[in-house]
Parts: C-alpha cells; structure tokens; sequence
C-alpha cells in the first residue's frame, strides 16, 4: 500500500512537470496555431538561467599560491567566490539558495526570450504550412542547443537544492502509515505545490482578467475577435511570453532533480508532444489532466510487479497510453473539433 | 552454379570491370585497388582516424579524447616534451614519426550511434585514407566500429567501452582494447566491498536495459555473490529515463542495504543525485549504514553529480592523481597544453595511439596484420597502469584495476575520486575462452 | 512503352536525374562527397525520402514513424543474409515486403485520425518499436550492439548452393560482385533510378491526382461520395515499402542493423529532408536528403587543423580569430550550421531547396529575354 502511495507521488512529481511544459505547448496551440518544437528547448533555456544564474554569482576572485603546485606543475590557483569575499556568510546562503532565486533572474529572462521569438520569428509563420513551422522551430531548437553546448560544454551541470530542502520529509506518520515508510524528497514535494501553484496562476490569469478572457475568446474564434477591432495579435505575443516563461520556470526548478545539460530539452519534446496530444489540442485542462495522468501511469508501469508480467512495459507506456487515448478518444481527452486536424 | 566457384582473385577482376563499365575510369586510380593493403601509405606521412563523440551526450568525453590525440599525435611526431614516450618501456619510437613517416590525423564525429560512428569511420578509410581507426566512448559504437574495420581491413583501437563483448562475443582480429571490462570491474570492486561493508549484504540492481548494463550487472552479481551478498532485484530502467524516482522507491522499503547503479554517463548522474536525494546514502537498513555503488566511474561524469559521489565505491581505467612516473609524466603534458587534467578517456585514446604507433614502428609495417603480430603478448609498462600485456587471445590490455571512492574532501572541481585500492593484475585475469567469440584471420583489406 | 507516355518535361527530368545519378562519382568528387560510402548514404536516404515524399507530399499526411519501416528493411535484410543467403536479391525483395507489412498494420490504425493526431500515432508506434528493440527485443534485435553477421550463420541457400565463405566473416555480394565501395553505390543508384521512375509514374497517375484531392480537401472528398482512406493506406503502404528498400539497402551495403535507425529522430530526419529539399516536388527530397548527409559526413570532419591550413594565407593573429570563428561552426558544431540552415531555407525559401533553384533559372531566363528552351529549369545537374 504505501509502495502504491510512493508511486502516486512520484508520478506527481514527474507529471507536474510534464503538465507546466505540454500547458506551454498547447496555450501556444491554441491561441497562435503554431507547432512549437523549440518548446523543449525553452524548459532547457530555463534550467539554464539557474546555471547562469549561479555561475555569476560564483564568479570567482582568483588568487596564486606560488607555494603549491597542480599535479601539472603550475602553480596552484586558489579559488573563492567573490559574494563570499565580500558578503561572508551571507554570500555563501545567497549561493545555496541560488536555485529558488534563480526564479527572480528566470521570468525576466524567459519573458524576454518569449517576447522576441514570437516578433522576430514565429510571428511570420502564422499562415504557414504546420511542416515549415515545425522545420523553423526545431532549426531554432538546435542553433539554441549548440550555443548553450559551446558556452557550458555538454555534461551536466550539478544544481543541489538548498541544504534545508535536501532533507526527507516523513509524512505518511499523518496519513496513518508506520513511521519512516512514507518519507519524500522535501525538493519534489516543493516541485510538485510548485507547479500547482504555477498551474492555478495561468488558469487564474486567464479565467479572471479581461485579457485572459479576450485570449480566451481569441482561441475559441480568432476571426470575430479580429472583426470586434481588438488587436488580438499582441495579446497572443504575451501568452508567447506567458509560454515560454512557464517552461522556462519548470526547467528551472526541475535542476536539482535533473542535473541540467543542453540535450534536456530534445529529451522532454516528444514528451511534451505526446502529452498535450493525450490532453487534446490547445485544452488547458487536458494537458493539466494528461501531464498528470502519464506522470502516474509511467510510476505504476516502472513497478517490478508490473513489469514481472508486461516485460518492457516502462520502456513503452507513455506510447501505449498515446495509442489507446487517440484510439478511443480522436482528438484525445478533452480535444475540440478541428483544432490540428488539418 | 559455377559461378560462386569463382576465387576471389577473379571476383575482384570481374566486379572491377564491372564497376569500369558501369562507371568511370577513377577506379582505376582508387587507392583499394591499388595498394598491398588498405590504405597503405606511400608518402611521406601516414594518417590517423580519430572517431570520437562530439555532438550527443559523451561530447565532452569525445572532446577530451581528441585533445589526448593530438598530444600524442605531437609526441610521436617529436614535439612537446615527449610525455610517456619518456616512460613508456619500450623505446623504439624515437620522436621522428612511425617507421620515418610523419604521422597526421583526420577526426569524424560518432554522435554515439552505431551508423553514424561507422559512416564517419568509412569516410576516414574510403575518402581520407586513414591506416586506422581510434576512439568512441561507448561499447555499442566500438563494437559496431570494430566489426567495420575488419571488414574494410584496419586496425581498431578501441577508445572508452568497458562491455566484456568488446572482446568476448563481438572480438574481432583487428580490433585491440586498452580500457578494462566489466569483468574485471567485478573481480576488482568485490573483495574491497566485503572490507568495506561486510559479507552480510542484500544488493539491489538499477540497471541500464541495455547490452553494457546487463554485462555489468552479471558481473557485479557473479562478484558479490562469491563474498555471500545476497541480491533482492536487479531492475531494468530505460536508457535516458530522466528521473528514476519510480525505480528508486522501491528501493527504499525492499530490505536491501546496497544499491548498485549500473548506469554511465548521464544516467548515472541522474540516478545517482537522485538516489541521494531519496536519502539513500544516509538510510539504515538492519542496523547497518545503507550504501551506494557505481561500478564504472568516469570522473568527467561524476562532475556532473556535484557533492552526491562523495564516499560512493566504484573502478576506473586510470585516474590523474596516480604517483608513477608514466601518469605524472602524462598529466604534467596535458596539463601544461590544456590547463586541467586528463580524463581516463583521455588517458586510455593517449595510450592506445602510443601503443599502435610503436607496434608499426616494431613491426616495420603498417600492414594490419604485421602491426597486430606486434600487440600480441606485448608486454610492456610506464604507461600509467603498470605492467600491462595485450593478450594474444583476445586482444585485451590486462593490468591493474583501481577501486575509487567519491572525495570527501575535494580541493579543486576535478579533485573528486579518491583511489581506494590498486588491484593486482592478478586478481582480475580470467581465462579468455570465459566470454566467447572468435578473433578470426587478421584482414589486409583489398590486395 | 509506358516511358513514351511521359510528358516532354518529365522525360527531360528522367533523363538528367539518371544522368546525373550515375555520374555521381564525378560531379560530387570536387565537394569531397565522391567517395563510395557517402554515395551509397545519398541514394539509399534518397530512396527513403521520395517515399516519403509519396505519403507527405501528395496526402499532406505527416509520418513521425517512418524510420520504424527503415528500421523493420534493415533488421530483416540482415536476418535474410543470416540465414537464406548473402546475395542481396532475396534481402532486398523480403525487406521491402516487411516494410510494407509492417506499415499496413500501422498504417491501417494511424490513419483513422488525421493532423497531429495521425503523427502523433506514427510517432507512439516508432518510438515503441525503438524502445523494444533497443531492450527487450535484444534476441532479435541485438540491442544496443546491433544485429551483425557472424560465421557460424547458417546461410541454408548458399551452403545448399556449395558457397564456403571459409574462416573469414561474408560480405553481401551480387553474384560475386562485392555490395562495398563503388559496385555497392550503383547497385543502390539502379534502385534509386527505378523509384524515382516509379514516384514520377505515381505523381502523374489517376492515383496520385486522387491522393492530391485527399490533400486539398478530404472532406469534400467524401461528400462525393469516394472513401479516400483506401488511397491513403496504399500511400502509406508505397512509402513504407521505399523505407524498407532503403533499410534492405542500408544492410546490403554495410551488413549491420541498429535501434537507433528507427528512434524518432531518424524519423524526424527523413522529415526535414523531404521538408529542405522541396516537399510536393519530384526530386526534391533526393536533394534535401544529399543535403543532411552532406553536412552530417563532410562538416563534422573539418578540425582546428585543417582550419588552420585553410585560413593559413591569413596573418597569425587573423587566422587563429579566424579559426576560432569557424570552428563553432563545423568539426563538433555541425549540428548549428544544420540548425542554422534549416531556419534560413525555411524562412527564405518556403519551398524548400527546389524553389531556390527555381528562382535562379527563372532569373537567368530572365536575363537572357526569355528563352524558348524550358529543359534549363527541370535540368537536376544544377544541384550539388
């Protein structure tokens, strides 16, 4: 029972994550029409932000020992960031905590990017044939991918969590199970209210405020909400931006479960494809839904029970899911007619 | 049905004037027609083939092999100041290239897939005239390499693969290996792990569902059974699983107090941070301290598992904070060029360029099979590892293994393993008829 | 003769594209491409891709899967040589009867959905058969290391036709022809020459006009009355049908057969292809396809040596800015000049390579008044 309850929460985890990417994809889907294969490398740009982000911050004072040697036979180099120099202790908590407040450094930099992909690229493939938005995005996936490799090479980068998040957290003492049989990462559990909470802004935004309900409006008929004269297309620039930023934000916070490296986002695009597709085409709550649901599915298949019976079944399960789901439901659980049919 | 009579003198003739009829004169002129051997080299130079991951996962480690290369290349070649040449036991090379011709070198990139790897090494032999190929940084790519390079008529001089098939079930006459095996890691890791945790011990296996992990998996087994570890499961994750948590769960109730990772590179990274972060290296399991081990280490890659290696037990092929006189001689040169220390990759591409060069240089020749008469139950030492043989069996390197440990305490960023135990050659020997296969004939290539 | 029932155009194109297929060696030797492996690569993915082509460019269906069916031709070439015999006839026919199998079945569930729904099915089929083959189907697949040829093969028509390959291990040969270097590229060229015969006769087809209606407009098309799925499934099954071929061909020329031939991104690849040469047109996947395998073989060699030797006119300090420039861009950053060069050709040419070469002979058409002679324009010879 409380390998059951593990598994669930595992999937959580990974599901919160898949659901902030594919949410990305299909606001982006829905709103702009547009095939999106860069998104994956949005998630990676954001993990990258926390690199960036700490690398600055360790940016190191060096100063010679000429009285020890490198193995090499050069004198040794001794290496001190240069916040410790100057801030002490304080210095060296600002860089423990450099994950979580790389979230301050991220929304700028994400919205930002978002901002001049959607004017200085994507908005010229609007009215173009899927194909050729796919080619452009995905060049434009590659070129982001060989910069961040020729900048911070191509191994992962470690990103540890704040000392006090590193922790475990035993809970299941609450929920009526034996002590220490239901303990957490205390990182994951962050992970997974985290993306709840980012989940609950972006629906929030749109539900509530008068631009959400146009874009809103804008995703269900484009061309009425162009004849009322409201100028639907720079409102659909900021969801680019909205997009980018919530992919930016779960790559980023995702780094100290996944040490970060410039091939993640390739890893989470076919990924995130399949999931929004499950969810159906530009439904919010279906990609929410379907992030989730793959997210536990993938938990429970990885089981040794399971796969006593279904050998295999962990490599291939999110794949079988995408089958069946397609198979029973056409334009997957909550898909609307007509949207990426064509 | 006479017609699959034909030696293959006549069967050559014939697919040449085929191939004129259907074609172009420049046949003729094409260097597989030729020459005695493939590639054979007429001028004043003879070429290298550097196959080595540059886009893809292992990029860093194909990048570091590269940089090894080109030292040697130079040190061959009389440049620098010699590195292992210097320490290295025999001393036939004398800094004026191989056999009085220069050596250069051409680079291809595998991507760490088994097609492009030898699409990339047929180029070097068909377009760039390469006399052999080196390099790679996974069994998959080397063995698909190696079965190319006996076909086409090269040696091979495998880089960084650690899969027994490499030269058990897949050897091949042409192919040599330097790197150790997961059989070896096994021998070496097992009896360090019963001083270190005692022989009353339950294993739990994460292993990568593919040939490499389930050899290395079978080896660890066979090892840690003989010192009465019992093993609870050994899991199959996916190759690029991402996040292991649903693996690493069931770890935590299973009973088992050890979990052995066998997965490389960003697997292993991955697995391991995470296992750490499921608090698995600071658990207690029946009153003993719950521990963690990662059979084959790759310093580049425990780089990328920051603080998560400290104190976790693993092998390596070599490691750049070894005291002989050939590792000092070796880092001191890369250091110098480069400004950090050699990878075991590094290492490993460095002496497998040195030893095909000196074999030439023995041998008098270029021609496979000559240069492979001359690895053959060579002996030698100073290259890092101590006294090494390349068995003639197999054409596997034997010398001693080292059993690491995460630093506790690093000094600088690549200051993470800690040698543990250098064990004995003796120790980790196996007789080569226990992994298979068949070397076959050398190949010469086209006459 | 069906030939005489081409048009002048499309002759003209057959004739330059054989012409131009069989001259290879030479007009690709001044680019460095002229030699045998890298000619084999070219017709073998042309052949995938103008199959691809047939799907893509005529229905407007987008396969994220094909690489499966390359995958299926590869692995059951090889177990053809494993166990029948390594003459390439029986590899190649068996192979690309799999492929068609094989996308029958897929192709038969996939096409219930249309859109992103249609590639995302392809796509789910593709990356299990990649998954299973890379792990769980390693008895047949040989798994990571790939399936290869071995000694001890039974080989049952050629031992029962007395052929002894003796101790050293076989290679593929066509009654003692060798399927390696420069035979093994023609035998690949023949191949490439017959599909594209086999595309332009489709393109021009009754069928082919019927596959263009499902592309325009299926809807319509099934108000009339016709069920146009049986045109899409035997699309599908065509194409499928080349990417077997081109598999059977990939083992006939270097017996091996990997996972990774059928993960996604060799899908992906054979869409980019289609995509960078000129989706729709004839021949222009062929081009797109030399393009990628181009820039795969020839960009990822160039090192800081060579560099140096080419910028060497330059004086140091320029050269070694010069070199440090370049080398982003080629050696180990070749996937950023692809990457580069797909969003330019995209962005400034819509149709892919083939409307590039369009615009320059309608250029110099221009310049010389108009000329009478439209062979100019259809003339492949153009392309590198």
């Amino acid at each position: 029972m409380d390998a059951i309850f593990l598994q669930v929460l595992n999937g959580l985890d990974k599901g919160g994550a898949y659901a902030l990417i594919a949410l990305g994809l299909t606001l982006i889907f829905g709103t702009l029409g547009v095939v999106n294969f860069a998104h994956g490398a949005l998630f990676m740009l954001g993990a990258f932000v926390a690199v960036a982000f700490k690398s600055i911050l360790s940016l190191e004072q060096v100063t010679i020992d000429p009285t020890r040697m490198t193995a090499w036979g050069t004198p040794m180099e001794i290496r001190q960031p240069f916040v410790e120099v100057w801030f002490g202790d304080l210095g060296a908590t600002v860089l423990e905590y450099s994950v979580p407040f790389a979230i301050l450094a991220a929304i700028p930099t994400m919205l930002f990017i978002g901002l001049v992909m959607e004017r200085g690229l994507i908005q010229f493939f609007y009215k173009r044939p899927h194909a050729d938005q796919i080619l452009v995005t995905f060049g434009l996936a590659i070129v982001v991918q060989e910069i961040i490799k020729s900048i911070f090479g191509a191994n992962p980068i470690p990103q540890p969590a704040p000392e006090i998040a590193k922790g475990m957290i035993d809970f299941g003492v609450a929920l009526g199970f034996d002590a220490g049989n239901v303990v957490y990462p205390a990182w994951r559990l962050i992970y997974f209210l985290f993306s709840l909470s980012v989940i609950a802004v972006v629906f929030a935004f749109l539900q509530f405020t008068t631009f959400g309900m146009v874009v809103r409006a804008g995703m269900a008929d484009r061309e009425t909400v162009g004849l009322l004269g409201i100028d639907i297309d720079r409102r659909f620039t900021i969801v680019f931006g909205i997009a980018a930023l919530v992919a930016g934000l779960a790559g980023l916070m995702y780094t100290p479960i996944l040490s970060p490296d410039y091939h993640m986002g390739m890893d989470f695009l076919v990924l995130s494809f399949v999931v929004v597709v499950v969810g159906g085409m530009g439904s919010l709550s279906g990609a929410v839904l379907a992030g989730f649901l793959l997210g536990i599915l993938q938990s429970f298949a990885s089981m040794n029970e399971v796969k006593a019976i279904f050998p295999g079944i962990d490599q291939i399960i999110i794949y079988l899911i995408a089958v069946v789901v397609l198979l029973v439901r056409p334009r997957g659980l909550m898909g609307r007619k007509g949207v990426m049919e064509h | 049905m006479s017609k699959f009579k034909i030696n293959r003198r006549t069967l050559l003739k014939g697919s040449a004037a085929l191939g004129v009829g259907l074609a172009t004169p420049t046949i003729f002129s094409s260097k597989a027609w030729a020459a005695g051997y493939t590639n054979e080299p007429k001028g004043s130079t003879v070429t290298f083939g550097f196959n080595v991951p540059q886009t893809g996962a292992y990029a860093d480690e194909g990048a570091d092999e590269l940089r090894a290369y080109e030292l040697a290349v130079e040190h061959i070649n009389g440049g620098g100041d010699g590195g292992m040449l210097n320490t290295f036991s025999s001393k036939e090379l004398k800094g004026n290239g191989i056999n009085g011709k220069k050596v250069v070198f051409v680079t291809g990139d595998t991507q760490t897939k088994s097609d492009a790897a030898r699409a990339s090494a047929k180029r070097m032999i068909e377009k760039d005239g390469a006399i052999m190929i080196t390099g790679g940084s996974s069994s998959g790519v080397a063995i698909a390499v190696q079965g190319l390079c006996q076909d086409a008529g090269v040696i091979f001089m495998a880089g960084l693969t650690h899969s027994n098939d490499t030269t058990g079930k897949d050897k091949r006459a042409n192919g040599f290996r330097h790197f150790f095996n997961t059989e070896m890691t096994g021998a070496a890791l097992g009896p360090v792990l019963k001083n270190a945790f005692g022989a009353d011990r339950t294993a739990y296996h994460l292993t990568a569902d593919y040939t490499w992990g389930w050899s290395q998996e079978g080896s660890i087994k066979k090892y840690t059974e003989q010192i009465g570890w019992k093993t609870a499961a050994a899991v199959r994750t996916p190759l690029g699983a991402g996040d292991f948590s649903q693996y690493i769960t069931p770890v935590l109730n299973s009973g088992a107090d050890v979990l052995v990772l066998n997965h490389y590179g960003r697997d292993m990274v991955n697995s391991l941070t995470q296992a750490v972060q499921f608090g698995l290296r600071d658990k207690q399991v029946n009153g003993k301290d719950f521990a963690i081990v990662v059979p084959l280490y790759s310093r580049l890659m425990a780089q990328g598992a920051g603080e998560n290696v400290k104190g976790i037990f693993g092998s390596t092929n070599w490691h750049w904070s070894l005291q002989d006189e050939g590792s000092k001689a070796f880092v001191k040169s890369f250091g110098q060029k480069y400004g950090f220390p050699p990878s075991q990759a590094a290492h490993t591409t460095y002496c497998q360029a040195l030893l095909y060069a000196d074999a030439c240089q023995r041998a008098g020749t270029f021609m496979p099979s000559g240069v492979g008469a001359a690895l053959e139950g060579f002996k030698f030492d100073g290259l890092g590892n101590g006294p090494t043989e390349y068995r003639a069996e197999d054409h596997q390197c034997f010398k001693d293994v080292l059993v690491v440990k995460g630093k506790e305490n690093p000094t600088s960023k690549y200051d993470v393993l800690e040698v543990v135990e250098v064990t004995p050659r003796s120790q980790v020997e196996y007789p080569a008829s226990l992994l298979g296969g068949e070397l076959g004939p050398y190949n010469n290539g086209s006459a | 003769m069906k030939l005489l029932a081409m048009s002048r155009n499309d002759i003209l194109l057959f004739v330059g594209f054989v012409i131009f297929t069989l001259a290879g060696p030479i007009i690709l030797e001044p680019f460095g491409a002229g030699y045998p492996d890298l000619l084999q690569k070219f017709a073998i993915f042309g052949i995938f891709a103008l199959g691809f082509n047939i799907l893509f460019g005529l229905t407007g269906y987008l396969s994220f899967g094909h690489a499966a069916f390359l995958g299926a031709g590869s692995y059951t070439a090889v177990w053809t040589f494993k166990l029948f015999s390594m003459n390439p006839i029986p590899a190649i026919i068996l192979s690309t009867l799999i492929g068609g199998i094989f996308a029958a079945a897929i192709g038969f569930i996939s096409l219930r959905r249309t859109g992103i729904y249609f590639s995302i099915l392809t796509l789910a089929f593709a990356q299990m058969s990649y998954n299973l083959a890379y792990s769980v189907l390693t008895p047949i697949t040989n798994g990571e290391t790939g399936l290869q040829l071995a000694q001890s093969d039974p080989r049952v028509l050629d031992v029962a036709l007395g052929r002894d390959y003796g101790a050293v291990l076989p290679s593929s040969d066509f009654f003692g022809l060798e399927m390696t270097g420069y035979p093994g590229f023609y035998f690949c060229a023949i191949f490439l020459i017959i599909c594209f015969f086999i595309k332009i006769r489709i393109f021009r087809s009754p069928f082919g006009l019927m596959l263009r209606a499902v592309k325009s407009n299926q809807n319509r098309l099934n108000y009339t009355g016709v069920n146009s799925r049986p045109y899409d499934l035997s699309a599908f099954i065509i194409s499928g049908m080349y990417a077997g071929l081109a598999g059977g061909l990939l083992a006939v020329t270097d017996p091996l057969a990997g996972a990774e031939r059928m993960q996604w991104t060799a899908s992906g690849e054979v869409v980019l292809m289609t995509i960078l040469g000129g989706a729709g047109t004839l021949i222009g996947p062929v081009i797109g396809a030399g393009a990628i395998k181009y820039f795969e073989n020839i960009f990822s060699a160039f090192n800081d040596t060579i560099l140096m030797n080419a910028f060497s006119f330059l004086p140091e300090v320029l050269q070694s800015a010069a070199v440090s420039v370049t080398s982003l861009f080629v050696g180990e950053g070749w996937h950023l000049t692809l990457g580069a060069l797909f969003m330019l050709i995209v962005i400034f040419l819509p149709g892919g390579l083939m409307e590039g070469f369009k615009r320059i002979s309608a250029m110099i058409k221009k310049r010389m008044n108009g000329g009478s002679d439209g062979s100019a324009s259809s003339n492949p010879t153009t392309s590198a």
